[in-house]
């Protein structure tokens, strides 16, 4: 058994115990969020796109979840998978449109697209405006199990965590996965090589825009609504801030960041009073200039072979 | 499913009277647990002031009830619904928080009373405006207090127009709540034999409001209804001044607080129209209330800070009446007995969570007749607490039984 | 003809007038972004930011100092310049070697922590900013009363537009910074001092964007949160205009300012997203921007 599984192992064992030691909502809002900024850093640190509109595609899965489930009254399996579909079909209408410039066009268009959807949101009578589309119901996995209760719908929300992880691994291993690091190395090159490179980074968009829906229907899931704090420019900057603050282009980073940041905004809630942005602010900063590789990175720099998590260099495609 | 709660409320009673002679009071302290706003577009009209109010309210009660300490406690929601109710259901669930009071955000408010009704909490909402708190939201754990956007529009529409005020024309935020607000006004005007001349819709957060203004200016309207809120309602205020609208026109603001007129000052704002539920100047007790207010946080009290402070007095009273925390126990008391405070007298709790008060029309003093920073509003009228809400017959509330 | 679908002619020239008065605001924005980002690389994101904290100083001046207007005018600039040069200095400066994406972050960061900054000490419900003496008033122009400050407002930032437009393209220094854009290495070759003429841009762009700032401050509240409202409308403005061209900037946000103003007559519910709908179609047509070009 290598490092490495073992790693993995250890992840999986505190994911199953994880509801005794904290707080269970806490730790399932940990799940979404993190699952949000893996999605988020399949672009970012994997295709070389910043996006900094990923907000949109969580916020539509959340309200299309919502609204199929308190509208239609389907399944909560129905409701993630219409949530998905939602945010894809909306990542490739994005990924169309953003792809046609490179860099930092690329994250000003994405900005603008989602202010655009946020606007639409706003405007939307389904969507309660400012209220939020409310009382979602948990309903019952596959019509049998209720997740009402929240051990039943924790071990769900784990479940779609470590499914989407796994995905995203195996987008990333898979010769698809190669193509797209060779993209964000050198885009010249790749295109020189004969990749259809726009057809690449497309897929790649769209496969992102699905995962953080996946992320975001789950979280509506969970805490029974979607608001306009889910489709808001500031989310799209606090997924780029967790990826960063977890290590960019680390399998295991985004992860760590969104904990690191939940958590935080949690802790701050009570105990900074104003200061809660001034503090996020700071952060970014400080990632940026001194700690670039985020706490994943810098682990797997300091400790080769010992870190908590692979850097993509040690990914299985390798 | 009133009979049933009824019951319940009843058998309640005699658990209450039981529990009074153990002094039943789950942990070892009552704690207040402030939703609030620290920095965002509501922490003006909340945020500390809102903190500072809860403690004071504590402090007027002696600190403790029933022999427990009480203890306030509070969380910013940085305006997200997911951090509310993260924190809420850490609050109730970890922390043995009794009551929870301030919310601002409608969004946070909703999702909070559907926390407390799972887990059988008191939630005084004094900040969201969202009048689905008492209908299609309602709980037997949730009070609205101190205002909703219905007494807003119904008290300044109806007021305005028995003022001479009769043709209108509205200048609307485009999403839900701008809606409701416009609706709600529209009728209220309508029925008391004003005119609508037309609307207006201006997206949220504009950066400029002079072209919808313009369109205002040429309807010829007597009254312009700004259904909107915060920056939006400050800057079409602004603009309109700019424009030379009020010379011929009076703005008639629909959800308006003392902290945007101290904010614009009394040279752009005067004459317009305001509606509040409390005002620090309305008498002796208010004013008594608020310059102690004034002195530790440098700044009078909006009407939301008063209505905290009133809010957990309540709730105070309430524990001390029935003799426990327990919220059921609680509730079914605050039904029974009217409240008197420096916020309002004789106030009735609603079946579906309303909290009856008075509600007054405000204008707003000419910079002339001010006697300084806060002295802003004339009374031009009080509505009282029977005409100033939603009629019951009207609710959408599942608690509500129909006749 | 007196009426184009529905709407009197009179009133759509008000408009249109109006569009114009927006149109300038997004120009000198937008002039700034591309300024900077023309010599550095960077998309300022505390573009929003510094516009705002232009206002507040503007309002502080007349507060504290009982400085007017038009010394907010100078003053608002200068501090803001200086401050942003402190920022070049300290912060940016050490992310040229690498992607450009960090430079968003950075700045990014800077927005959030101003922004927070100013809400702690001013609130959010903001401060009222008069309207100076001397432009009290409006002109009945026939078709509308225009205020005399809106007026002055297009005048003011179409002269610094224009001013800096000769600056860059008609003057030694202005030749300089196009070298230097071109090929940095070159041009400090050849005894330019480049690292200095980097901060200076840095310094004049954040400039712009406080001048902007003290223009707005008459207008509209003097709020914390005026930045960010703005700032993602000015990035669509840069989007379409593309940031190769001085010229392009400046004619980009007064035309997208006067189509938003007419959508405002003709269909408001759509003003909010007309500029990023413009956005979508012109990359659509023209990746690179109306007046870019792909590097």
């Amino acid at each position: 058994m290598s490092r490495q599984t073992l790693v993995y192992l250890a992840g999986l064992v505190l994911l199953l115990v994880a509801p005794l030691l904290f707080y269970p909502v806490l730790v399932m809002k940990v799940l979404c969020f993190a699952l949000f900024a893996c999605a988020f850093n399949l672009l970012l640190g994997f295709t070389g796109l910043l996006s900094f509109g990923h907000a949109a595609f969580l916020g539509s899965a959340a309200y299309a979840t919502g609204f199929a489930m308190t509208h239609w009254a389907v399944t909560p399996e129905l409701g993630l998978i219409f949530g998905v579909a939602v945010s894809a079909t909306l990542g490739a209408v994005f990924g169309a449109i953003a792809i046609r410039r490179q860099g930092i066009y690329f994250a000003m268009i994405t900005l603008a697209l989602a202010q655009m959807v946020f606007f639409f949101y706003l405007q939307a009578p389904f969507t309660g405006g400012e209220d939020g589309l409310q009382g979602v119901p948990r309903g019952k996995l596959f019509g049998i199990v209720p997740l009402a209760e929240d051990w039943a719908m924790y071990y769900f929300v784990a479940a779609v965590f470590v499914f989407g992880f796994w995905l995203i691994r195996r987008i990333i291993g898979s010769p698809f996965g190669q193509v797209l690091k060779a993209i964000r190395e050198n885009e010249a090159r790749a295109l020189s090589l004969g990749y259809e490179v726009d057809r690449y980074k497309l897929l790649a968009f769209v496969l992102s825009a699905a995962i953080a829906g996946l992320a975001g229907s789950t979280k509506t899931l969970v805490l029974g609504f979607a608001t306009l704090t889910d489709v808001h420019w500031a989310t799209s900057g606090e997924v780029v801030l967790m990826t960063l603050v977890g290590g960019v282009g680390t399998v295991v980073g985004p992860v760590i960041g969104a904990l690191v940041i939940v958590v935080l905004q949690n802790e701050l809630a009570d105990k900074a009073g104003p200061w809660v942005t001034v503090i996020m602010g700071t952060i970014f900063v400080a990632c940026v200039l001194a700690f670039r590789r985020g706490i994943v990175g810098e682990i797997a720099a300091r400790w080769p072979g010992k870190a908590g998590a692979p850097k993509q260099e040690h990914g299985p495609g390798h | 499913m009133k009979r049933t709660y009824l019951a319940a409320a009843a058998v309640m009673m005699l658990a209450a009277g039981s529990a009074l002679a153990q002094g039943k009071i789950s942990g070892e302290v009552v704690k207040i647990g402030v939703l609030t706003d620290m920095s965002g577009l509501y922490s003006d009209i909340g945020g500390q002031g809102s903190v500072l109010a809860a403690q004071m309210a504590v402090e007027d009660f002696g600190g403790k009830v029933k022999g427990r300490k009480i203890e306030v406690v509070a969380a910013d929601h940085q305006n997200k619904a997911d951090v509310a109710s993260s924190k809420v259901r850490q609050w109730i669930d970890r922390e043995g928080v009794d009551m929870l009071t301030d919310a601002l955000n409608s969004a946070v408010a909703l999702a909070t009373a559907r926390l407390v009704a799972e887990k059988k909490r008191v939630f005084i909402d004094t900040g969201a405006a969202s009048t689905r708190l008492t209908n299609e939201e309602c709980t037997p754990y949730t009070i609205h207090h101190t205002y909703d956007t219905f007494a807003l529009a119904n008290g300044t529409g109806k007021a305005v127009v028995a003022h001479g005020g009769d043709s209108w024309f509205f200048l609307t935020a485009d999403y839900a709540f701008g809606h409701s607000l416009e609706k709600d006004t529209a009728e209220v005007v309508k029925a008391s034999g004003g005119k609508v001349l037309g609307a207006v819709r201006h997206p949220l957060s504009a950066s400029d409001f002079s072209s919808f203004l313009l369109q205002a200016q040429a309807s010829k309207a007597k009254i312009i209804g700004l259904a909107n809120a915060g920056g939006d309602t400050i800057n079409s205020i602004k603009s309109a001044n700019e424009f030379g609208l009020t010379r011929r026109q009076t703005l008639a603001g629909l959800l308006v607080f003392i902290t945007d007129i101290h904010s614009l000052g009394l040279n752009a704002t005067q004459g317009m129209y305001v509606t509040e539920g409390w005002y620090w100047n309305l008498n002796d007790e208010t004013r008594k209330w608020s310059r102690r207010y004034f002195d530790r946080m440098k700044k009078m009290p909006s009407s939301n800070q008063a209505g905290v402070y009133s809010a957990v007095t309540m709730f105070l009273k309430a524990v001390d009446g029935a003799g426990t925390d327990d919220a059921d126990a609680v509730m079914a008391w605050l039904r029974r007995n009217p409240q008197s405070d420096m916020f309002g007298k004789n106030m009735k709790l609603r079946e579906d969570g309303r909290l009856l008060h008075e509600m007054y029309l405000f204008q707003v003093k000419k910079p002339g007749e001010s006697n300084g920073p806060w002295d802003y509003y004339h009374v031009r009228q009080t509505i009282p607490a029977d005409q100033a809400f939603q009629p019951l017959s009207a609710s959408k509330c599942t608690l509500v039984k129909k006749k | 003809m007196d009426e184009i679908f529905g709407i009197p002619t009179q009133a759509l020239l008000g408009q249109l007038l109006l569009g114009l008065v927006n149109g300038s605001f997004y120009a000198m924005l937008s002039l700034g972004l591309a300024v900077i980002f023309g010599l550095l690389n960077i998309v300022n994101f505390a573009h929003g930011a510094l516009y705002m904290v232009g206002a507040y100083v503007a309002w502080m001046a007349l507060e504290y100092f009982g400085l007017d207007y038009w010394w907010a005018l100078v003053l608002a600039p200068l501090v803001v310049g200086a401050f942003g040069i402190l920022i070049e200095r300290l912060l940016l400066r050490w992310l040229y070697q690498l992607d450009h994406l960090y430079g968003l972050l950075l700045t990014f960061g800077v927005a959030l922590i101003l922004e927070g900054t100013y809400r702690y000490f001013f609130g959010v419900s903001g401060q009222p900013y008069p309207v100076p003496d001397a432009l009290m008033g409006a002109t009945d122009l026939g078709f509308m009363v225009l205020p005399n400050y809106r007026a002055w407002v297009v005048a003011a930032s179409l002269a610094v537009c224009l001013v800096t437009w000769y600056v860059i393209e008609r003057t030694r220094l202005g030749a300089y910074l196009r070298a230097a854009t071109e090929n940095p290495r070159l041009v400090q070759a050849f005894g330019v001092n480049v690292p200095l003429l980097v901060t200076l841009t840095y310094g004049f762009g954040v400039a712009l964007a406080a001048f902007a700032g003290v223009l707005a401050a008459p207008i509209i509240q003097v709020t914390p949160l005026m930045g960010s409202n703005l700032i993602i409308i000015v990035f669509a403005v840069v989007v379409i205009g593309g940031m190769g061209s001085i010229l392009g900037s400046i004619f980009t946000g007064l035309g997208l300012g006067v189509i938003e103003g007419l959508t405002k007559v003709f269909y408001p519910e759509a003003s909010s997203t007309v500029v990023f709908v413009i956005m979508a179609i012109v990359l659509l047509l023209r990746p690179a921007g109306l007046f870019g070009r792909e590097k």
